[in-house]
């Protein structure tokens, strides 16, 4: 097997008596574009959550680059070089575009325990945030405060500050939520151009982008995997169709 | 927005001004209360804009704020009551103490948020005060007399009024400055950040709870220099400085001025302090008249006086 960026196994997580994430083992290959679909309600917020520090598992652990990184805290995480992007936006919503990138340069830039200089003259941290909005067509918006950006370019804004944290794998949660057609095509063009440069875990509701873009699928029913391949086959898998279906019950017996 | 900028630093800039020409106006005059007035605003001024470093920019309701005045009146005022009166000694003594305090009550409060952060930071002042209470070699309940002030070696003389004027005043401005230049710094871009979306800026990196304790102990260091000139002022400290409706003073002059603005907490101390002063020689009561005021300001003018003013000036 080609060496796995991301391992994780037999992952739990419980809310009362539910298992949101049960028993769950994955595996991100260095370089490929891996979505996780499934129904509402599958886990895959709570997994993407667990994989970024957000939230703790009750059992099982998540290795990063040949690391365990189980229990580290969010911000530990994102510094080995693990980035995301949230399903509801969240972003600095009083700061412009440009600083909310620019603190996330500044974040892979040492500690920030300087008292003194203007961090809004760093030239070399605007560069950096400059370029990543351009990256993803927001370059004339960067002195926008964030509340006042349309929802779609608040999903790209969230893309743009993943991106500038230099991430190795980037953590995508329903980047097209809540996009209109012409915004999400704009998204999947990033999107394939993004897929070239990192590894990439991608949640989406979007069928026809999953399909379009993803080497792989894991597909998430009740917290578990109930299949992991190529589109092609997740296309043919009986079981991924009952669960689509609707036919939940069906699927509950296979698990 | 130009204009609101504009209207802003006018107002600002003849404040500045105002304080800057008082003790002349004091002398021509001969009016000598309005500078020992002053003296006491600027004061408070200080303790006002180190709070709004917190609270303001960082997002943390601290309702503890008054302790650092008492821990930094207390250094003072043990020393020169155990016979050192040496202002270089006193002052870093009043600074390491509140940092170490707040240090410490940062360390624990720090875990909290929301209306518990607000109500350990209280509890902990609290312990301070009664702490104070019991002290009693220093007096106690009644509070411990300053006989003679902070001595720098004749470098300035603390017992002359328009010295001890400029002093606090030029503690007030360094203050306000050191406070702007960390607010658009790497470190106040971080802090300013976590009050906006902690999770986001734990996602992209940063470990939250160092940089906000950093920040709280900047503050109570602040604050704790606001309480040695404060002892200074009054040749006395008492625990009342450090009780509970003395944060809540000191709460009411930033959200007053303007939460989050630099110059806001000098406004607003000066126009709470003023306000206390004009009505308490009115009538007794006075905290009658001053409630549905200051419950107006908040009310209508969102953002302080500094947010009325940027208001005013757009339309």
């Amino acid at each position: 097997m080609a060496d796995s960026l991301l391992r994780v196994e037999n992952l739990v997580r419980r809310f009362g008596g539910i298992a949101a994430t049960d028993n769950l083992s994955l595996d991100v290959i260095s370089g490929e574009l891996h979505a996780i679909i499934g129904p509402n309600g599958a886990g895959k917020t709570t997994l993407i959550s667990q994989l970024t520090g957000q939230l703790s598992p009750n059992s099982g652990t998540i290795h990063f680059a040949g690391q365990d990184i189980t229990r580290l805290p969010a911000w530990r995480r994102s510094a080995l070089g693990l980035a995301r992007s949230f399903q509801i936006t969240s972003l600095l919503p009083d700061f412009t575009a440009l600083d909310n990138v620019a603190l996330a340069a500044q974040a892979h830039d040492g500690h920030s325990f300087y008292f003194w200089g203007n961090a809004r003259k760093e030239k070399q941290l605007r560069h950096a945030a400059q370029s990543a909005l351009a990256r993803v067509g927001l370059a004339d918006r960067a002195d926008t405060l964030v509340s006042k950006l349309s929802h779609g370019e608040q999903r790209e804004l969230e893309l743009a500050v993943a991106l500038a944290t230099k991430p190795q794998l980037l953590l995508l949660d329903e980047p097209m939520a809540g996009l209109g057609t012409t915004e999400s095509a704009r998204m999947v063009k990033l999107l394939q151009e993004l897929r070239r440069e990192v590894t990439i875990v991608l949640v989406e509701h979007d069928m026809e982008a999953v399909f379009a873009l993803a080497d792989r699928i894991t597909v998430l029913v009740y917290g578990r995997v109930i299949a992991s391949d190529v589109p092609a086959a997740i296309r043919q898998n009986e079981e991924v169709r009952r669960a689509y279906l609707g036919e939940q019950h069906a699927v509950t017996r296979h698990g | 927005m130009i204009a609101s900028f504009n209207a802003r630093n006018l107002v600002a800039a003849l404040v500045i001004a105002g304080l800057l020409l008082l003790p002349l106006y004091a002398s021509i005059s001969g009016n000598v209360f309005v500078l020992t007035l002053f003296t006491r605003i600027v004061i408070f001024a200080l303790a006002a804009s180190s709070l709004n470093l917190i609270m303001g920019y960082g997002g943390m309701m601290s309702f503890g704020h008054a302790a650092y005045l008492g821990i930094g009146g207390y250094a003072v005022g043990i020393l020169a009551h155990e016979g050192i009166g040496s202002g270089f000694i006193q002052w870093p003594v009043a600074l390491l103490a509140s940092a170490l305090f707040a240090l410490v009550i940062g360390a624990l409060s720090l875990r909290t948020r929301g209306v518990y952060f607000i109500m350990i930071t209280l509890a902990f002042a609290q312990m301070a005060y009664y702490v104070a209470t019991g002290l009693a070699p220093y007096g106690g309940d009644d509070g411990l007399t300053i006989y003679k002030r902070s001595d720098f070696a004749g470098l300035i003389n603390l017992s002359n009024r328009v010295q001890f004027y400029y002093l606090c005043l030029f503690c007030l401005f360094g203050g306000v400055y050191l406070i702007w230049r960390i607010v658009n710094s790497r470190f106040g871009l971080v802090v300013q950040g976590l009050r906006s979306n902690e999770q986001r800026m734990q996602a992209i990196g940063f470990p939250a709870k160092r940089y906000r304790l950093v920040c709280f102990v900047i503050a109570g260091t602040l604050c704790g220099l606001a309480g040695a000139l404060l002892a200074n002022n009054t040749d006395f400290v008492s625990p009342a400085v450090m009780y509970w409706t003395r944060s809540g003073d000191l709460m009411v002059m930033v959200i007053l001025g303007g939460m989050g603005s630099l110059f806001g907490p000098v406004l607003g101390a000066i126009v709470y302090l003023l306000l206390e002063e004009a009505l308490s020689q009115v009538t007794e009561y006075w905290a009658l008249i001053m409630g549905p005021l200051l419950l107006l300001i908040v009310l209508f003018g969102r953002g302080g006086i500094m947010g009325l003013l940027g208001r005013l000036s757009r339309g």
